[in-house]
């Protein structure tokens, strides 16, 4: 589904992201673990052409998407759940699903978004319950659920999720994983950027540890969950939030 | 001041205030999809109206005004393709400089194809003497198309914001650009789209304004300033506000004639946009929040 060579990219003259390579095959759930600032959201943002790549070679779907901006990423089945969830605040839970089907009413003059969001409120009742509410006005959990949601709405075959629980209260983020195990078996491939490395590990096949901008460590998930780097990095730490909480 | 004058003021502070909300509305559709204030703004007005003006010479009124719209909103999407939407993340200042540029420029130009003459599109309906007399108080007819056809712009634009996918695509990038790209929306067309629509609705101002006002080739910058003060008094952004800013300085202005010698009537906007930035920049309806959830 997607491969990655040698990308290097950043912000002015710093770079952010070294060298990396890693793939991402049809139907799998591949996890991102590192520490704040390691340069996973510069990676998401760079596979799906918000920040250009300075070289290196990003292919999609057997389609090479260097220089393809995000509206067209979009259009090739390609959607990012961005940090932070980024709803439209000002507009209501419904228009926000709207826009999300914005690629399918381009393609096809005729389409009405009615369907989709009735498959999304049968999955996240709560949006219905909302659905005229600002989107600003909703909760962080709600809000993480309507970014999904909205990004769902254009059946992409491959999602990116950066840090979908971040900040958000256990039994949400429980929610919020459901939705991914979910959509792994209506067969969407998921590229999911966590801190939370042990959940994210938990659900995913195999995983990347990224580490100022490279690629440390990889392997199958049950690899990483007992790599003694990857346990007293990511989740000796993890354990201990996890019972703050 | 018996009752009657009370109302002649009323009615004259409502027209002006129904213009300068138009013309406010045009600056938000603006900032609201690029963030800038488009100083070329009030050029705008003034084509609208000199094209209608020299159209009208070969063609019936209504005709001439609808195609004068369509005119401008053309001027408006070339000067979006040609000096803005190729630049690459440009300061707010530097699209600040380039739309003063571009009006200085409009202007020019207007002066060497009109001259500097005085011109005015004929009343809509009736003529400068006839009037209507609504409960005792004399109209003038055009007022009437004023009142009617700023409403009408109002109640569309609305309808288009809320209801349309366009419009909520309009939205959306205003609201937050990045992740309206990740749905699929094209943010450059949407910010040409805005120029376009505030070159129509400005141009519409021009004409429906310049039988009573007049317009000359440098008549759209007091206006220009008119909607600017408007804008920022109601909050920079949001366009219901500037309906009521609008009436508000309008009435004021009105009024003030009668406290104060005519020459001083712009000191009210003036004032009143010093007084805003001093005291309130976010406007008076605006607040903290509203500064981050823009809406048209
Ligand atoms: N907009 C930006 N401008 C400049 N530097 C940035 C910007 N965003 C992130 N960086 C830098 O790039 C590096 C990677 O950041 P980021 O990708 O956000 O990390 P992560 O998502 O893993 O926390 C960091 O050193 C950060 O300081
Ligand atoms: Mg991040």
């Amino acid at each position: 589904m997607l491969k990655i060579k040698n990308l290097e990219s950043g912000y002015g003259r710093s770079k952010a992201l070294k060298k990396i390579t890693m793939h991402v095959g049809r139907g799998e759930i591949v996890t991102i673990i590192g520490a704040n600032g390691a340069g996973k959201t510069t990676l998401l943002n760079t596979i799906s052409g918000l920040i250009s790549a300075w070289s290196g070679e990003v292919i999609f779907d057997n389609q090479n998407s260097i220089g393809i901006a995000p509206e067209k990423m979009i259009f090739m089945g390609c959607a990012l759940v961005p940090e932070g969830r980024q709803v439209f605040a000002a507009m209501t839970v419904k228009e926000n699903l709207i826009l999300g089907a914005c690629v399918k009413y381009i393609k096809d003059k005729k389409y009405n978004s009615q369907k989709d969001i009735e498959r999304i409120y049968e999955i996240l009742p709560i949006l219905k319950d909302r659905q005229n509410q600002l989107a600003g006005t909703l909760s962080g959990g709600e809000q993480q659920m309507l970014a999904i949601a909205r990004a769902m709405m254009s059946n992409p075959k491959f999602i990116m999720m950066d840090e979908p629980s971040m900040g958000l209260a256990p039994l949400i983020v429980r929610d919020i994983f459901n939705i991914i195990k979910r959509l792994r078996e209506e067969g969407t491939t998921i590229l999911l950027v966590e801190q939370n490395a042990k959940m994210a590990l938990g659900i995913a096949d195999r995983g990347y540890v990224i580490e100022t901008g490279r690629i440390i460590i990889q392997g199958l998930s049950d690899e990483l969950l007992t790599n003694k780097d990857v346990q007293r990095a990511y989740l000796g730490r993890d354990l201990d939030s996890e019972i703050k909480i | 001041m018996n009752t009657q004058l009370f109302f002649q003021y009323f009615v004259a502070g409502v027209t002006y205030g129904a213009i300068y909300a138009i013309v406010a509305i045009g600056f938000n559709i603006i900032y609201n999809t690029t963030g800038i204030i488009n100083f070329a703004q009030g050029e705008f007005v003034m084509l609208g109206a000199m094209t209608a003006v020299t159209l009208n010479n070969f063609i019936p009124l209504p005709v001439a005004i609808i195609l004068a719209v369509i005119i401008t909103i053309i001027i408006g999407a070339l000067i979006e393709i040609l000096f803005i939407r190729w630049l690459v993340s440009p300061s707010v200042l530097r699209m600040i400089i380039i739309t003063i540029g571009l009006s200085i420029v409009i202007r020019e130009v207007a002066l060497h194809i009109w001259g500097d003459g005085i011109y005015a599109l004929p009343y809509f309906t009736g003529t400068a003497l006839k009037t209507l007399s609504v409960g005792g108080v004399f109209i003038s007819p055009q007022i009437l198309w004023v009142l009617g056809i700023c409403s009408i712009t109002v109640i569309i634009l609305n309808l288009y914001f809320k209801y349309t996918l366009m419009g909520r695509k309009m939205r959306a990038c205003a609201s937050n650009r990045s992740a309206a790209r990740l749905c699929g929306i094209n943010a450059k067309n949407m910010v040409t789209l805005s120029f376009m629509l505030s070159a129509g609705i400005g141009a519409i101002a021009g004409c429906i304004v310049s039988p009573i006002t007049y317009v000359q080739y440098d008549s759209g910058t007091p206006l220009a300033i008119k909607g600017f003060t408007v804008a920022i008094f109601g909050g920079l952004g949001n366009s219901m506000a500037a309906v009521v800013a609008g009436l508000i300085l309008g009435i004021l202005e009105s009024f003030s004639i009668w406290l104060m010698p005519t020459a001083f009537k712009d000191v009210i906007s003036i004032s009143i946009l010093l007084f805003i930035l001093f005291v309130k920049p976010s406007g008076i309806f605006g607040n903290k929040e509203a500064l981050n959830l823009k809406e048209f």
